[in-house]
């Protein structure tokens, strides 16, 4: 499989105590180890299994994720900015892989 | 399945014969119910030839273009896997039809009170009953910046002809390792599955002649008809060259700059090598303009009749019409204009109309011999067209039953299109 592609968008900037929306998306087939192959083995599952947002080091947002969740995991959710700083996004997969990304938040 | 042709029982042709009979004085030309069918595409030319084999009414098309391009199967020209040629039907059988005469002009005007159609050339026609099979058309107010000259340096090949051309053209010249950026329409449209189909066709191409590419799918839904058979073929044929982008995520393209190539949407902007604008739709400018659209820009119709519910006397087939259950499709359309063509005869006749059985039979490639089929059947149930039987392929067919398909699909074209054009 091809590494899958994280995306997130986040508004370009922001006051402070504003509460702002979040989006991520991560390209990604979440195999839920529940299907067959076509020689009749079952596919191993593979699928992200956390996500984790972290505002200049703090964990603000934490999710696990199951087998039930489609393909290509789409999460929102809103923060309350404070401060200027980095927000580092994080997506575990099975296997111990991991994807990140981070973005440079600026607050006036 | 039951034949949907109406072929005409002896005694309705004695009837028929009676009356011409009763009105001697009557020129014959004048005696025969008079049909007129705006656009010949596949609704339009299944009823000329529908209502030819009834021998009842003279059929009267009215198409600007003198051949036929099949915006089904462009798919393939546009990945290399079938020519323009292949795609383009002459109109000369059809018009050689006893009882049908063929007019290559534009409709301009519907004037229901007189029960006339202007045309371009600027003849008026009358008719009995009209019929507007003209399709659907894009929507130029829900894209900022995209108008006619957009449409040129970012096509949309949702109307096969230049259009298609265009964008194979633009695949064909973009360099290895480009960026080709579909903008998928919001839901209704004409053949729901193709934009993905497309891509697939296009992902196609590209693993073949150009590995490094990539293509990105800007949605204006949140999900789409087939998505898991897609994203099972993406993983499999395609590993990492398809991302496609929710709605949700995006907020879906606002605005585009043609010059730069250039999409915008809420947060982000994309910049690709080649881009596939498909914007929203709604039904063709005649019918909105004929008052046969409502506030839903699409037209309400009888599912019995296919007569407008706005304007008496005028049946709307095909795209432009509120189809409930029922896609989009050529296919479907020529279904309705059978049962339009059926029920029209049975206004001449005096007759109430049967209730008609409604079928779509459509075929999507993944790649050039893995296709999947959705093959329904639709009713009429409390004025409102609803599937009754619905059989799509699996995610768990063999190999063995895809490439079958995908067989089955080039035998559907071609009896499809023979039976459309001759």
């Amino acid at each position: 499989m091809a590494t899958p592609t994280p995306r997130v968008q986040v508004p370009r900037s922001a006051t402070r105590g504003e509460v702002i929306e979040i989006k991520t998306l991560i390209e990604h087939p979440m195999e839920t180890g529940l299907r067959l192959d076509s020689n009749g083995e079952v596919i191993p599952r593979k699928i992200i299994n956390e996500f984790i947002c972290r505002y200049n080091g703090e964990v603000v947002f934490r999710t696990d994720l199951h087998e039930a969740v489609a393909a290509n995991p789409f999460i929102s959710f809103s923060l309350r900015v404070t401060t200027s700083g980095r927000l580092d996004f994080i997506w575990n997969e099975d296997f111990g892989a991991v994807y990140a990304l981070n973005h440079t938040l600026l607050v006036d | 399945m039951r034949p949907l042709i109406k072929r005409w029982t002896r005694r309705e042709i004695g009837r028929l014969a009676a009356f011409t009979l009763l009105a001697p004085h009557v020129a014959r030309s004048q005696s025969r119910p008079k049909v007129l069918v705006v656009g010949g595409g596949s609704g339009g030319a299944t009823l000329a030839n529908c209502l030819s084999d009834g021998a009842v009414s003279d059929v009267t098309i009215i198409e600007p273009k003198r051949a036929y391009t099949t915006c089904f199967f462009s798919n393939l020209y546009l990945a290399g896997l079938r020519t323009f040629a292949e795609l383009t039907h002459s109109y000369d059988a059809l018009a050689r039809r006893p009882g049908v005469t063929m007019i290559h002009d534009v409709a301009t005007m519907i004037d229901p009170a007189t029960r006339t159609v202007r045309l371009g050339g600027g003849a008026t026609l009358s008719y009995d009953r009209l019929v507007v099979a003209a399709g659907s058309a894009i929507r130029e107010d829900t894209i900022e910046g995209y108008d006619a000259a957009a449409m040129h340096l970012m096509p949309h090949a949702w109307k096969a002809g230049e259009q298609t051309l265009t964008l194979r053209r633009q695949l064909e010249s973009m360099a290895d390792g480009g960026l080709f950026v579909m903008v998928a329409p919001p839901d209704p449209f004409p053949c729901p599955p193709a934009p993905y189909e497309r891509v697939s066709l296009i992902a196609a191409y590209f693993k073949q002649h150009k590995p490094r590419s990539k293509i990105i799918v800007i949605d204006a839904k949140n999900t789409f008809v087939g998505q898991d058979l897609f994203e099972d073929a993406w993983n499999r044929y395609y590993p990492g060259m398809i991302e496609w982008l929710p709605a949700q995520f995006t907020g879906g393209v606002k605005a585009v700059e043609p010059g730069t190539l250039t999409l915008r949407t809420e947060e982000d902007r994309f910049k690709a090598a080649v881009v596939n604008v498909i914007p929203a739709h709604r039904a063709g400018d005649l019918a909105r303009q004929t008052g046969l659209a409502d506030a839903s820009s699409w037209c309400p119709v009888d599912p019995l009749t296919f007569e407008s519910r706005l304007q008496p006397a005028i049946h709307v087939v095909g795209d432009a019409i509120i189809g409930g259950d029922m896609p989009k499709t050529a296919f479907g359309a020529s279904s309705q204009a059978k049962a339009c063509a059926v029920a029209i005869a049975a206004a001449f006749a005096g007759k109430e109309a049967a209730t008609p059985r409604l079928t779509n039979t459509c075929y999507v490639h993944l790649t050039a011999d893995d296709a999947w089929r959705n093959a329904s059947q639709f009713e009429p149930v409390a004025g409102r067209i609803k599937a009754v039987h619905v059989n799509i392929s699996r995610i768990s067919d063999s190999a063995e039953t895809r490439r079958g398909v995908a067989r089955e699909a080039v035998d559907w074209y071609e009896t499809f299109t023979k039976e459309l054009f001759g």
